[in-house]
């Protein structure tokens, strides 16, 4: 404890001699961040504890709320800097020139994590810690209803998992937005649906809110959840009887720090950058409250034995190079797209899979063609998709959002024909299966 | 009866305060619902819309049958709790009071896991249930599990309105009817009850109201298919621009008014004042024994019910470990330890805050009774409506609207009048005016306007006739709209959340929702919870003990 605070004061003194804004940055630095107390208050503690003088007010928004917040107080803005993890936002605060750029001075940051690069490349946000998507499950729940453990998303698919599996509204949630666009982007535009929405027939609940799922994991209430590891990790910390998986097609994406525009006290912004950045602040970062993956690759030689590395472990060495822009493009229309699909269908959709699931049961006891052909045919119809990836990043539908000129409708009538079209195809899709269900048995 | 200058300017200052803090802040939010999302003018196309997509429409009935249902379940909770212990020599009255309003003070998060834990799809109750007898209970599925949920949650809103009316009701009313031969269930029916109908209706249409633009249960259970969620849900995602949350808004709004015009309508030409005051209340009847080992029963089974979730969340925030099983693996004071040091300015704030709304709410609400029923100033129903509308307004929408509306405001030294704490006083006085509202109506509804005339009369001027004789009659309703008020502005959330800029300045609610982020949190959000409880508790233990003593000192004193 003592070597740790020993070092902490050390490079700190050298944090602030390393910046450019010397000694003079005092007084009261106000950061917005969607990051909970257990992540903030330590490295609270730390910063003050470095930079003699200066105070951290926190201010706890979750992250749709931060944005709004600095976008309506801009006028008159008492906000230092944003902090959180989905860089969505952090591309929206830049679009609405929100945030004042600035470029680190800290040196031995790694370009990228993964194969995500770890700042904006317009130097208007940095990144600082990084996190993974995956799988997490409550092992007594699992081993009390005699059920598998998964290891890749098609396995959430199968039958055993049926109504035992939860995830947040990517509308709702900046991380499962990046799972669903990562799902999308390994797997291709069609195909990537597919996954989900078979994925999607075995959901419990799709929640509102990011943290419901590794509560209704952690509570046994759900068996398995789709979140970003850190809620696996410091659930784990808490003595939670959880585990976590990084399937294969994951991607990691570095979490963010931004100076707001207009900063009341833009040199105390800064020193907050540089010491979170310092190899005093990425440490922090390993407590068991925090768990996210520095972004500093010699700070993993502090870590504790287990803690996944995003520099030598081979499953993390990035199968997937994440396109932002491309998903930048479609975010709007991808996240609707599984409200109206998915969130609002999910009776008929989990109808549909759970005869589907009956007849692949029946069908393993004694083959039958037809009825194979059938629920090919039912699971064809699941799996259309009312537009193409290129209508979907296209500047009318977006437009739609938006409310920009080339719009070929309103986003209330996209979302009805989008919410007609799943609703057809699932009753479709469900005659076939119960046809196929009376062929197999 | 008739117009005085004193009259007319009470009117306007209300008039003022809901148009500086309630209409222009929510009018800077909703008329996105008016125009296109491309800019453009003024079009009711999205109106239109609502109606063409089917997701709302379905919304829009679930609304309406959830909290339709709730209100005949809340009924069947409330009445029995107000009937014993108002009407009969009951030990232990005052305690079912204050216990039946604890439902109401849910702390937010933290209320919702313990209910999962208790009564979810792998609570307490269904792990026992599969374990003993094979089988489980959906308790929170769907819609069913919302009006359950409501019903628990929303009750105390009849219960107190309730009470306060029937104790007003005086004996002799009750004694004329005995003499001439009624009794027993007739003489409640035909007496008692519609006597106590303003307190009744003025607790259900809150109830209905309530759980119509409720956001936090539905979402709890996962519903979203309702009105109110559907609204939350496009708020507060990233399309903030996006006009159809704010057109599911104005529609909340209408729904809510429609319901405050509908009671008024009903209660119409109807008269429920009495001339006799001082009686103390319907008298007490003994209870045989073997009456009384039923009332007990049934209290005891009612109050378990609606107070499982307050157990739940004592044995979360003692609990080490709870997952997946009956019980907590085990128990500490870990928790209580950890939010003690936070939890003093917490504590200071909620108290602060919410006694100042609830104080505001009371006198603002009791004028605006006042103004609208012993009053012919023209336009005076609509301070009624537009208080009321602050039910239905969604706490996002009035949060952002004061920042639109006040952050721009800048106090000499700079700082925006946003940023200032009475701010959030402010903004959950307005959010909770509808309940002070509601019960001092009708508290002043079952006073006769003759009493009032006979001090006027005996030469008293209009301002020294509220004062001594329509104040003192409206007390007991006036207290039960203070107490609900305050204690629902304990654990208001929703607008709290946006209007807080430091930790200095935050709430209970605030600090529960910060630790319910993470894990870690949840037990020392369950601990903080409790003591948000126990504060309010005792808060209205007090007010309920004040009630009482002064209905006995009015009944022994005649």
């Amino acid at each position: 404890m003592f070597r740790r605070s020993a070092l902490a004061l050390g490079s700190a003194l050298g944090v602030v001699l390393a910046s450019g804004a010397g000694f003079a940055q005092t007084g009261k630095v106000t950061v917005v961040t969607s990051f909970s107390k257990d992540v903030t208050d330590p490295i609270k503690k730390a910063f003050e504890k470095a930079v003699p003088g200066a105070t951290l007010e926190v201010q706890n928004r979750n992250t749709n709320a931060g944005v709004k917040f600095i976008e309506e107080t801009k006028g008159n803005n008492q906000v230092d800097l944003f902090w959180a993890s989905a860089p969505d936002a952090f591309e929206v605060l830049k679009g609405k020139q929100l945030l004042s750029p600035y470029k680190p001075k800290a040196t031995g940051i790694a370009e990228k994590v993964g194969s995500y690069p770890v700042n904006d490349k317009d130097g208007f946000y940095s990144g600082f810690a990084a996190s993974g998507y995956g799988i997490m499950w409550n092992e007594r729940y699992v081993k009390a209803n005699k059920l598998p453990t998964p290891k890749e998303w098609q396995d959430l698919a199968l039958a055993p998992y049926f109504d035992h599996v939860s995830i947040s509204a990517p509308s709702r949630s900046g991380t499962t937005h990046l799972t669903i666009e990562t799902i999308l982007q390994g797997e291709g535009w069609d195909k990537g649906w597919r996954t989900t929405k078979e994925i999607a027939g075995n959901l419990r609940t799709v929640t509102d809110r990011s943290f419901g799922v590794p509560e209704a994991v952690n509570s046994g209430q759900v068996g398995y959840g789709i979140v970003i590891d850190f809620f696996a990790f410091s659930s784990q910390g808490a003595g939670f009887p959880v585990k976590f998986v990084y399937p294969s097609v994951t991607t990691l994406v570095p979490a963010n720090v931004a100076v707001v525009a207009n900063a009341p006290n833009k040199a105390g912004a800064e020193a907050f950058i540089e010491f979170l950045l310092s190899p005093a602040g990425q440490e922090v970062l390993l407590e068991p409250t925090i768990r996210r993956l520095p972004v500093r690759p010699e700070t993993y030689a502090k870590a504790p034995a287990d803690y996944p590395n995003p520099f030598k472990d081979k499953n993390l060495q990035g199968l997937l190079t994440f396109n932002a822009e491309l998903s930048e493009k479609r975010t709007a229309a991808v996240d609707t797209l599984f409200d109206q699909l998915i969130t609002f269908q999910l009776e008929p959709l989990k109808a549909v899979t759970k005869v589907l699931h009956e007849v692949d049961a029946a069908l393993k006891k004694k083959d039958n063609a037809q009825a194979r052909a059938l629920a090919g045919e039912a699971r064809d119809l699941i799996a259309a998709m009312p537009i193409t990836a290129e209508q979907a990043a296209s500047a009318e539908i977006k437009a739609a959002f938006t409310g920009g000129k080339q719009k070929s409708a309103r986003q209330a009538e996209l979302e009805q024909q989008w919410a007609a079209f799943a609703k057809e195809k699932y009753a479709a899709a469900k005659a076939k299966a119960d046809e196929a269900l009376k062929l197999a048995r | 009866m008739q117009r005085s200058p004193g009259q007319i300017a009470l009117a306007l200052a209300i008039a003022l305060f809901l148009g500086v803090f309630l209409i222009v802040p929510v009018a800077t939010v909703v008329y996105v619902a008016f125009t296109e999302k491309s800019g453009g003018g003024v079009t009711l196309v999205n109106f239109l819309d609502f109606g063409r997509t089917d997701l709302f429409v379905r919304s829009f009935w679930n609304s309406v049958y959830v909290s339709a249902m709730t209100v005949v379940w809340a009924s069947v909770l409330a009445l029995p709790l107000a009937y014993l212990t108002t009407r009969f020599e009951f030990r232990g009255a005052m305690l079912v009071q204050t216990l039946g309003f604890l439902p109401l003070i849910m702390p937010p998060f933290v209320g919702a896991v313990a209910m999962q834990l208790l009564f979810g799809r792998n609570g307490s109750v269904n792990l026992l249930l599969d374990e003993w007898f094979d089988f489980k209970i959906g308790f929170m599925e769907g819609l069913n599990g919302v009006i359950f949920l409501q019903a628990i949650h929303y009750f105390p809103f009849i219960l107190v309105n309730l009470s306060a009316a029937l104790r007003n009701i005086d004996r002799s009313m009750e004694e004329a009817a005995q003499n001439l031969g009624s009794h027993g269930l007739r003489l409640f029916r035909r007496i008692a009850l519609p006597l106590a109908l303003p307190g009744y209706i003025a607790g259900a249409s809150l109830v209905f109201v309530k759980v119509f633009d409720d956001v936090a249960t539905p979402l709890l259970l996962n519903v979203k298919e309702m009105l109110a969620p559907q609204a939350y849900l496009r708020i507060t995602s990233i399309g903030i621009d996006d006009p159809m949350g704010y057109v599911i808004s104005v529609v909340l709004i209408l729904v809510a008014v429609a319901t405050m015009w509908a009671t008024a309508l009903v209660m119409k030409g109807k008269d429920y004042a009495t001339t006799q005051r001082g009686g103390g209340g319907l008298a007490r009847r003994q209870l045989k024994p073997r009456e009384q080992v039923l009332a007990y029963a049934v209290v005891i089974l009612i109050l378990a019910l609606v107070l499982a979730p307050h157990v739940g969340l004592v044995l979360l925030s003692f609990a080490t470990v709870w997952s997946y099983s009956p019980l907590p693996d085990g128990y500490t004071l870990a928790h209580y330890t950890r939010v003690l040091g936070d939890s003093s300015v917490y504590i200071k704030n909620t108290l602060l805050y919410s006694g100042l709304a609830a104080t505001i709410d009371v006198v603002i609400g009791g004028a605006i009774a006042y103004l609208v029923l012993r009053t012919r100033l023209p336009g005076r129903q609509w301070l009624d409506w537009a208080a009321s509308t602050a039910l239905a307004v969604p706490g996002v929408v009035l949060g952002i609207g004061y920042l639109r509306a006040f952050y721009g405001v800048s106090l000499p030294d700079g700082t925006p009048l946003a940023a200032l704490w009475i701010v959030i006083v402010l903004a959950i006085a307005i959010r909770r005016l509808p309940y002070a509202l509601r019960a001092a109506y009708a508290a002043l509804q079952q006073i006769s306007v003759s009493l009032e005339e006979a001090a006027e009369n005996l030469g008293a001027t209009k301002a020294r006739t509220v004062r001594r004789v329509v104040i003192p009659l409206m007390t007991g309703g006036l207290l039960a709209g203070f107490v609900t008020s305050f204690a629902t502005a304990a654990v208001e959330l929703s607008a709290v959340l946006i209007l807080v800029q430091s930790n200095s300045d935050a709430p209970l609610a605030y600090g529960l929702y910060v630790l319910m982020q993470t894990p870690a949190g949840r037990g020392a959000g369950a601990a903080l919870g409790v003591i948000a409880v126990l504060i309010v508790a005792i808060c209205m233990w007090l007010s309920q003990l004040a009630v009482d003593r002064s209905q006995r000192a009015r009944g022994l004193d005649i």
